[in-house]
Formats: structure tokens, C-alpha cells, sequence
């Protein structure tokens, strides 16, 4: 498999704050790749390095095999770019800014242009000024599904969409990666990621924390696990990676770290269990484990600075 | 029960609660804008009377171009007529229109940022979901308004007490009074258009049409008393007679026009909701046939480009037809000839004329050709111009698209204006044409100042506004100050030969075009290279 995007080491400052601080991210084609990260991490910023819009300081970057600096207008053609927050031209009606991107990349579907529209329920007509925000977005997702490229970069894309209109979206991505379309996905909405993504890089601080698929990031958290048994547990303390114990009676709940989860059903077993529930760790407590990393650091820097 | 409770109309505090906050606001964020707007409408009223004194030493000289401009029916159609020869009505006759326009263009501006633009931007939304009343945020762009008209008065009547205060008095009145009946004007207009460009370019044709309606009235009559001046407020100013027998009970008539407006804006603002407007957006087309950055750039400016056309070959055609009567009038006056000529040569009155008139449009078509560079600094920092870079489109193809219609609509409206002088003139175009071609040499100096402050620090390219003025400044009030050679070389204007008339020089004119090219070249090395900025 190629690599529609390899970005390894890549660094970014606009004056003294580091947007990018040595990021790494490798997006198969034919990948839908989330791209995940507090507000601030650098996410837009490394689209726009890849889209050419910023020049990097330092690192290396390659986009469909070119370099997205010198072959920018090259590239372009064959890439749909969806931004978080679009702004219109307030003269220019939905229908005409569509065609106008169409244009300018590869060309448009006609048919797909119109199944689209129908879809996400969008009023061609209305000049750009009367939109709303789901709307303004609407518009360039739209553009960008119906367009003839071969990768789509979305940055938080659905911001302000309903969720019937979130569904849609969903939808398309899917269809556009049963095509073999390549699509980064920039988004907050985790579920939408977990039901979405092949693969996803967590960046904090300009840097890539965590890559890979669900599955392999999954194995790297903790699964919570509550069970009632027959008798009193034993042993659960000394097990290795269990976390939060909590045994009332015969009530158990507890968290293991998934890589440990064999030895401690094991040992519950012995004990026979009743009932037992067992939760795979969500991305969004993958998600959170990193995000509330920076907060107790933050909170420790503050501790110590008031005394 | 519930329709009831929504009709009940809540008590006049409430619906002003939050001006003062509003108010403060709008102050702090005009805090550069409106001193420089005042400073610069007081700074050419106040150095009138030194001018006039340099101009019109003696009584006899003064009393002489009161007599002529009896009979000079076009000059009066441009300035209005002159009531008594001293020194103060002077002043008031020759800068009282332009101070008076200059007034009303700030106050226009001024409530339509405060009201409409905040809606269109939709921070209005956020405003009002404070504690802020109903007619709060009107009532402060009006107050914001208020505030830069009570400065500019109170210069003007400072700064002209030494010539009589009750002439001062009067003066100063009078021009914020025309700037408070078009602040209520625009104020009016807001509630009407969706948009703040459009509520900005109908006020300032309202304002236009006021203009010309003064200046029909006044080439009829030596004395104001026509009903197309007093169909216009700034005819209500030369009308207030500062310095001349005041008659103050026409200040009622500003008061009672701005009174009036204010009303009618209230009223509107209170059946309309947040965001809405009386002139609703019509639907556009469903698809569209927009299909290069070029033709997206022609889409964007081409209404301002039919705006600027159809100016400059009006003002063409006026100025052309004015030619005659002014040459005249300034043949009779030493100082006044040798100003004309500093301006626009040596070589006949006529020409003279013509050629500073030219000159003159030369430095307004700067202002184009700013305007239309700086689409692009817009485009950047909307957030527009990173979609349509991120389709294969390279940056210098997005600048160019806007760059062709700044550069190529500075020859067209300078062309267009040439047409005008010929037939306002009535004489071969070929010389005027000629005339206003070599002009563009200097506009487009100009603009490539502005693409190359745009491509190297975009967060200095609004200063192209200022090198714009700075050029206007010096050609306009340079050679009446007999300003030294020095600095009326700073602007590539003063480089220009001064046609018609005068002999062609090919030197000073390639010169400007190579420095043109040469900055053209640098700001757009720079757009490639540099970040783009959001």
C-alpha cells in the first residue's frame, strides 16, 4: 500500500509559540485516517502545511508523492479541502460556489452534485450572507464530495451540522472510501471517528502522542470490568495492571489494562462469577487519558507555582 | 394571553440599556479612525484663511472675486457662491462644501460600522444577547456619530474664532450639522440593506446627489436662493451665510432633517428583526459558470469597477466642461495663476487647468487602485482565499485575477475620464487622452506599493492607504503651500509631465513604470514564499 501522506519530524513556530513541535503523521491511501487532538494541537496547522498555505520550518512532508510546497497546484488537483469554519462570498449563491471549486479542482459529477444537494437538504440558491453555519459548511462538503479527486482533507467538518445531517455525512465518507478514496478526518466528535476511521493519530503540542488503528490503541487502555461472584475475591490487588479496585462484598469493579484482562478473568473465574459486564475503553477515554495528562501536569506547574 | 405578554412594550430604559457600555465601545474601537477623519476636515478648514491671505492680499483683490464669481456660473457650481469679502466667508465659500462632504462621508461611516456591519458580521447576535437594549446599538453608532461631528464643530469654531467668532460659530454648526443629517441618513439606510457595502454606497450616492443638486442650484443662481440648493443640506450650509449676515434659524432645518431620520430609523430598527432587512436578498442562480480565480476576481470588483467608471467620466465631462470659465477666473488673479501652474504647467491658462484637473483625478484613481489591490488582503484574511488555494490554483494566478482589474481598471477609468474632459471640453481627445494615460504611471506606482506591502508584511498592507493619502495630500495641497521641490518629489506624481500642454518626457515616465514593475515583481516574489495568514 502507498502512502497518500508522510509527514515525519515536522516543525512549525509563528513567532514564539511551537505549533509544530516534531509531528509524524502516514495516512494509507485508501484509508479513512482520523486526526485527533485538543483545540491548539497543531491539527489545521498541519493541514495547511500539507495544502501549502504555511511553509514548515523544518521536517519532511509529502502529499499524494509530491511535496506540498513547490507541486502545491499539482496536488491540488486531485484534493477537496473542507475547512472548519467556511466563509462565503456574500454576493455569490451556494450552487455557483460549488461549481466555481469544482472547477478549479479536478472537475465535478453532475449527477453526484445533485444527489448531494438532495441529500443534505441545501438551498443552492441562497446567496452566500444567508446561510447559516451548517449550511455555509454544507456548501463545501458538497463541492468536496462531488468533485473528481483522490484525496479529501476535512477539518472538522461537520461543526454545526444537525445530527440527521451528521448521518449524511457519515454516509458519504463511506461511500467516497468504498471508491478508494483516501480522506483526512480532523474532528472533536469521537464517535464519528470510531465509526468512521481506520486509523487515527492522537497530536498534543504539535507532536503525534499516539498512531495506529482502533484496535492497536485500544490495547494500549485500560477496559473497565464489573462483575458479581459466587464467593469473596482474592488476589484481584496483587494482579499486574489493575487499577481502581473497588470490592463491595462481592461486588467488583475494576480497570485492567486490556494486555492484562486474560489474568484477571482467570482469577474471577475461580471466585465464579454471577454476572459480568465488561466496557472496551472508548476512544474518547483514549482520548481523554492524554487530554487530562496535560491538565495534571498543568495542575502540578500551578501547585507548585503558588507556593 | 402569551401574544399579550409579547406586545406589552418594555419602558425606553430598557431599550437603551447598554448604550453607554455600546458607546465606550464604539469610541475605543474608532479610536484612530475618527480622529484622523476630524484632523484632517479641520486641518483644511483651519489653513484656508493662510491660504486665502497668500491667494488675496488686499480687500481690492478679494472684492474683485466676489464680483466674478457672480458671473462665473460654472466655478460656482463647483465650490457655491461667495457672500462678503472678508477672510472668514471666504474660507467657509471655498472649503465649506468639501469640509461639509467630508463631515457627512465620516458620519456615514461611522453608523453603518456600528449598526449594519456588526449585524452582517452577525457580533450583533452576541451583542444583543447581553444586557442591551432594543435601540441601544443604533443609538450608539448615532451617539459615536454625534461625538466625531461635536469634535470636528468645536475645531472648526476654535480654530476660526480669530476671523469672528459668530462666524465660527455659525461654520462650525453648519458642517456638523450636515454631518449629523447624513449620519441619520445612513442610519436610515442600514435598516434598508442586507449588506454595509450597499447601505455605505446608497448613503454616499444620496450624498452625491445632494452634491449635485447644490451644484445645479448654484450655477443658476449667484445666491442660494434656488430650490435645488435648498433641496440639499450642504446647500443649507452655504445657505447658513457664515461670516455673512448669519441666518441662524437655518440650523432648524438640519435639526428638523435629523430629528426626522432619526425617526424614521428608530421606528424601522423596531419592526425588523436582528440580521433582517427591508430589501431582502434575491435567490441566485442554483449553479453557476464561474470557472477560473480570474473570473471569481472579476465576479468580486466588477461593481465597484462600473462605480469608478461611470465617476471618473462624470467628473471628466464636469471638469472639462468647467475648464473655460475657470481659466478666467484664475487668469485675473497672479497668485492663484502661478498655484494653477505649479500644478499643471506653464504653457496657456486653459491647459493649465486642464492639466492640474487631470492631475487631480490621477491621484483619486491612487485611491482605486489601493482599494481594488488590497481585495486581495481582504480575500486572505476573510478566510475566503484559503478553499480556493487549496484548489489548483497557484497564488500568483489568485493575485492576478484581482491584480489585472486594479492595474487594467486604472487605465480604463483614467481613459474614461479623458473621454469625459474631450467632451466636456469640447476639443480632440487625442492630447487629453494622452494626458490621463501618462497619469496612470503614477497610479500604478502606487498600487505596486500596495502588492508589495501585501506580499512581504501583510499585517502592514492597510498602510497603503496611507501612502494613497500621503500622495493625495502633497498634489493637493503641496503646490497651493508653495511646498518645497523636495517633498512634492516624494509622490511619483510630481515626476509626471505636465500634459496637456506641457512636453511629453518619456524619462520620468518610464522611470515610474520600471519602479512599478520592479515593486510589482518583489511583492509577488514575496506572495509566493511567505505564509499565508488567516
Amino acid at each position: 500500500m502507498t502512502k497518500a501522506i508522510t509527514v515525519s519530524g515536522l516543525h512549525k513556530s509563528f513567532g514564539r509559540t511551537h505549533a509544530l513541535d516534531g509531528l509524524d503523521l502516514d495516512v494509507e491511501t485508501g484509508e479513512v485516517h482520523g486526526f485527533l487532538g485538543p483545540n491548539g494541537a497543531g491539527k489545521s496547522t498541519t493541514i495547511r502545511v500539507l495544502l501549502g498555505l504555511l511553509r514548515a520550518d523544518s521536517g519532511a512532508a509529502q502529499i499524494l508523492g509530491r511535496d506540498p510546497w513547490t507541486d502545491a497546484v499539482e496536488t491540488h488537483r486531485r484534493i477537496a479541502y473542507v475547512p472548519g469554519d467556511v466563509t462565503l462570498w456574500r454576493n455569490l449563491s451556494g450552487g455557483e460556489v460549488i461549481d466555481l471549486y469544482g472547477r478549479l479542482r479536478g472537475g465535478l459529477d453532475t449527477r453526484r452534485r445533485a444527489e448531494l444537494i438532495e441529500r443534505f437538504e441545501l438551498d443552492p440558491t441562497k446567496k452566500g450572507r444567508t446561510y447559516s453555519k451548517g449550511n455555509r459548511q454544507k456548501v463545501a462538503l458538497v463541492a468536496a464530495f462531488a468533485s473528481d479527486v483522490d484525496l479529501l482533507i476535512l477539518d472538522e467538518p461537520t461543526s454545526g451540522l444537525d445530527p440527521l445531517m451528521e448521518e449524511v455525512f457519515q454516509r458519504c465518507v463511506e461511500e467516497e472510501r468504498n471508491r478508494g478514496r483516501t480522506i483526512l478526518l480532523s474532528s472533536h466528535i469521537l464517535s464519528e471517528v470510531e465509526e468512521l476511521c481506520d486509523r487515527v493519530s492522537i497530536i498534543r503540542k504539535g507532536r503525534t502522542v499516539e498512531s495506529g488503528s482502533l484496535a492497536d490503541l485500544r490495547h494500549l487502555t485500560r477496559t473497565s470490568v464489573t462483575a458479581e461472584l459466587a464467593g469473596t475475591p482474592d488476589g484481584l490487588a496483587r494482579l499486574p495492571g489493575v487499577h481502581d479496585l473497588d470490592v463491595q462484598g462481592r461486588r467488583v469493579r475494576l480497570q485492567v489494562d486490556t494486555d492484562q484482562l486474560d489474568a484477571v478473568l482467570r482469577s474471577l473465574t475461580e471466585s465464579g462469577v454471577r454476572s459480568l459486564t465488561s466496557t472496551p475503553p472508548t476512544l474518547e477515554e483514549l482520548f481523554l487519558r492524554h487530554y487530562q495528562e496535560d491538565a495534571v501536569a498543568a495542575d502540578v506547574v500551578a501547585e507548585g507555582a503558588a507556593r | 394571553m402569551t401574544a399579550a405578554a409579547f406586545a406589552v412594550r418594555p419602558r425606553l430604559s430598557r431599550q437603551l440599556a447598554g448604550t453607554g457600555t455600546l458607546l465606550r465601545f464604539a469610541l475605543r474601537r474608532d479610536r484612530v479612525m475618527i480622529p484622523v477623519w476630524v484632523a484632517v476636515n479641520a486641518l483644511m478648514v483651519l489653513s484656508m484663511p493662510n491660504t486665502l491671505k497668500g491667494l488675496y492680499a488686499t480687500p481690492a483683490e478679494r472684492a474683485d472675486l466676489v464680483a466674478q464669481m457672480a458671473t462665473n456660473s460654472s466655478l460656482r457650481a463647483m465650490v457655491g457662491p461667495v457672500f462678503s469679502d472678508s477672510l472668514g466667508a471666504l474660507t467657509a465659500w471655498r472649503v465649506g462644501v468639501y469640509a461639509g462632504v467630508l463631515a457627512a462621508v465620516t458620519g456615514l461611516f461611522v453608523v453603518v460600522r456600528h449598526t449594519r456591519d456588526e449585524e452582517e458580521s452577525g457580533r450583533q447576535e452576541l451583542l444583543a444577547s447581553g444586557m442591551v437594549g432594543r435601540r441601544a446599538s443604533l443609538t450608539a453608532a448615532l451617539l459615536a456619530a454625534a461625538v466625531a461631528n461635536a469634535a470636528l464643530g468645536l475645531l472648526v469654531v476654535a480654530g476660526l474664532a480669530g476671523q469672528g467668532a459668530t462666524g465660527a460659530l455659525a461654520f462650525g454648526l453648519g458642517i456638523a450639522g450636515v454631518g449629523t443629517v447624513f449620519a441619520t441618513m445612513a442610519a436610515i439606510v442600514a435598516q434598508l440593506t442586507e449588506s454595509a457595502r450597499l447601505a455605505r454606497g446608497l448613503t454616499a450616492g444620496v450624498l452625491g446627489a445632494a452634491f449635485v443638486l447644490r451644484a445645479a442650484g448654484d450655477s443658476a443662481t449667484d445666491d442660494g436662493s434656488s430650490v435645488l440648493t435648498w433641496l440639499s443640506p450642504l446647500g443649507w450650509l452655504e445657505n447658513l451665510r457664515p461670516y455673512a449676515a448669519e441666518r441662524w434659524w437655518v440650523l432648524l432645518l438640519f435639526a428638523a432633517a435629523a430629528a426626522a431620520q432619526a425617526g424614521v430609523a428608530y421606528a424601522l430598527a423596531g419592526r425588523r428583526d436582528v440580521g433582517m432587512s427591508f430589501l431582502p436578498t434575491r435567490p441566485g442562480p442554483a449553479s453557476g459558470r464561474l470557472g477560473s480565480a480570474a473570473a471569481l476576481a472579476w465576479r468580486l470588483q466588477r461593481g465597484s469597477v462600473l462605480g469608478w467608471s461611470i465617476g471618473f467620466f462624470l467628473a471628466g465631462v464636469v471638469y472639462g466642461g468647467m475648464t473655460e470659465g475657470a481659466a478666467d477666473l484664475v487668469g485675473d488673479n497672479d497668485n492663484a495663476r502661478r498655484i494653477i501652474e505649479r500644478m499643471g504647467g506653464q504653457a496657456g491658462l486653459t491647459d493649465a487647468f486642464l492639466s492640474a484637473m487631470v492631475g487631480m483625478l490621477g491621484l483619486v484613481a491612487a485611491l482605486y487602485v489601493v482599494a481594488s489591490v488590497l481585495r486581495l488582503h481582504g480575500e486572505e484574511t476573510s478566510g475566503r482565499a484559503e478553499p480556493v488555494l487549496a484548489n489548483a490554483v497557484g497564488r500568483l494566478r489568485w493575485a492576478a485575477g484581482h491584480l489585472v482589474i486594479a492595474f487594467g481598471g486604472s487605465v480604463l477609468i483614467m481613459l474614461l475620464a479623458g473621454l469625459g474632459f474631450a467632451l466636456g471640453h469640447g476639443r480632440e481627445a487625442g492630447p487629453i487622452l494622452g494626458a490621463c494615460l501618462v497619469q496612470v504611471a503614477g497610479v500604478w506606482v502606487i498600487g505596486a506599493l500596495a502588492v508589495l506591502l501585501h506580499g512581504i508584511a501583510p499585517r502592514t498592507a492597510m498602510a497603503a492607504w496611507g501612502v494613497a493619502g500621503a500622495v493625495l495630500l502633497i498634489g493637493w495641497v503641496g503646490p497651493a503651500l508653495d511646498a518645497p521641490r523636495a517633498v512634492l518629489d516624494l509622490s511619483p506624481f510630481g515626476h509626471l509631465p505636465k500634459l496637456p500642454g506641457g512636453e511629453m518626457q518619456w524619462g520620468p515616465v518610464l522611470v515610474l513604470l520600471l519602479v512599478a514593475v520592479v515593486l510589482l515583481g518583489a511583492g509577488l516574489a514575496g506572495l509566493r514564499r511567505r505564509d499565508m495568514t488567516t
